[in-house]
């Protein structure tokens, strides 16, 4: 077998390099991880990814893919062991049609419910929590989205945590609560509880500072 | 075998023509369903609840929308004419490629005819980038696929279809022949495959169509008051 050379550029913050993190690792895919500053990018990220300049990036010997989902089927595709994807294609296009629908949908209306105000933040949460029944419908009785264990769509779902983590972090009341969305709530437990997913998300106590700093101005009082 | 395919789109929606194209390469019988978006019908709201938009393909009574993940499926499970490369590396490009073409060139070709003055040069400058990398991907080959139509020319083929009528409208260039001469020749060649030309909407109703779109933001963005 051909020595296999992986490498990842990532940001510990971004819920889109942690996706490729919780690919890897369930796929027990040996990778060098490369931390950027996405202030000060580095040449070989702009070498690999010349068109957005953006992380996460994965370097398959010496060959880029960029974005997130692209990523996850690479992965999905190249090590076949403990797939990511269902087999069947119906269940892959609903796989694929929720985590567009997160990545499109779901994210910029995450991002409004902390930085807007007033109705206008009434109106994301109220959003938020639509989409949030709409991601129940599709999880039904199922332990995780992809059944038994982790698949695509749990890990595209990541995101849900950064809202979570933000909103602690900013002292608003949990939207992703027990009492309105219960399905999901338990499905966000059991992911944390994840073996793998665990060790992909970023440290509690950083991850809350982060949002504080941030976004916590945004917020005071007019 | 009881095979039951229904593709629900527009007369003009792009990426409606996708599955279009597709189904058309992989020779795959279907109904279509002409919806009016201004009123949708009750079939539409129900297979689509969460973006009420085409295309939806309905195969055998389950029905998927998105066009990405509808060309997906339809690779995946017709599987004469392969839309993909069969490489993961090659699949992850073309996956890549379509993408930027709905997230960057799309939109970013669509504000250089919606927008006006500043905001309208703004827009060209990059449209002309994301065209760039397009034209860079392009050199040396037929069609992004190679010498057979794939998934990137699928993704890509509105270009084909929207740019001279957008040209004509706003009398201005976007994909100049001298600038972008693999990009511009793709055009042309994608434009006159058989399947493609024979599945155009209209010339002259598009540009009506768009026209009026035009028309119609320019109106409603001078009469709002600041």
């Amino acid at each position: 077998m051909a020595e296999e050379e992986v490498k990842l550029f990532g940001t510990w913050g971004s819920p889109f390099s942690r996706r490729i993190e919780v690919a890897l690792k369930l796929k027990g895919v040996q990778y060098e991880y490369i931390e950027e500053d996405l202030t000060n990018k580095s040449p070989a990220l702009l070498n690999y990814n010349p068109v957005n300049k953006q992380i996460p990036v994965l370097v398959h010997n010496g060959k880029p893919v960029a974005e997130s989902f692209v990523i996850m089927e690479y992965i999905d595709e190249t090590w076949k062991h403990n797939p990511i994807l269902p087999a069947d294609p119906y269940e892959r296009a609903m796989a694929r049609f929720w985590a567009k629908y997160i990545d499109e949908k779901f994210w910029p209306a995450a991002k409004k419910t902390v930085v807007a105000k007033g109705e206008e933040q009434k109106g994301a949460i109220d959003e938020i929590q639509q989409q949030m029944k709409n991601l129940e419908g599709e999880l039904k009785e199922k332990k995780f989205f992809g059944g038994e264990s982790l698949g695509f769509l749990d890990i595209a779902a990541n995101i849900i945590i950064w809202l979570v983590v933000a909103q602690e972090a900013l002292g608003m009341d949990q939207i992703l609560n027990e009492e309105k969305l219960p399905v999901l709530h338990g499905w966000l437990h059991r992911l944390l509880d994840d073996a793998v997913f665990k060790e992909c998300v970023p440290p509690k106590e950083r991850h809350l500072d982060f949002f504080k700093v941030k976004f916590g101005s945004s917020i005071a009082s007019k | 075998m009881g095979e039951e395919v229904k593709l629900f789109r527009t007369w003009s929606s792009s990426f409606a023509l996708r599955i279009v194209w597709a189904l058309k390469i992989k020779g795959i019988e279907y109904e279509t369903v002409f919806e009016d978006l201004s009123n949708k019908s009750p079939l539409l709201l129900q297979y689509n609840p969460v973006h009420k938009k085409v295309p939806i393909l309905v195969h055998n009574g389950k029905p998927i929308a998105e066009s990405f993940v509808i060309l997906e499926y339809i690779d995946e499970t017709w599987k004469q004419a392969p839309l993909l490369l069969e490489d993961p590396y090659e699949r992850a490009k073309a996956r890549f490629w379509a993408k930027f073409g709905d997230d960057k060139v799309l939109t970013s070709v669509w504000n250089v005819f919606i927008k006006q003055g500043k905001e309208q040069e703004e827009a060209l400058v990059a449209a002309t980038e994301n065209l760039k990398f397009l034209e860079e991907e392009m050199k040396g080959k037929k069609f992004f696929g190679g010498e057979r139509i794939g998934y990137v020319d699928l993704a890509l083929g509105f270009l084909a279809n929207l740019i001279s009528i957008f040209e004509e409208i706003i009398g201005l260039k976007i994909v100049d022949e001298e600038k972008f001469p693999s990009l511009y020749s793709w055009m042309q060649d994608f434009a006159e495959a058989p399947i493609i030309r024979d599945n155009w909407p209209p010339r002259d109703k598009m540009i009506v169509k768009f026209q009026a779109l035009l028309d119609a933001t320019i109106a409603s963005s001078s009469s709002s008051s600041k």
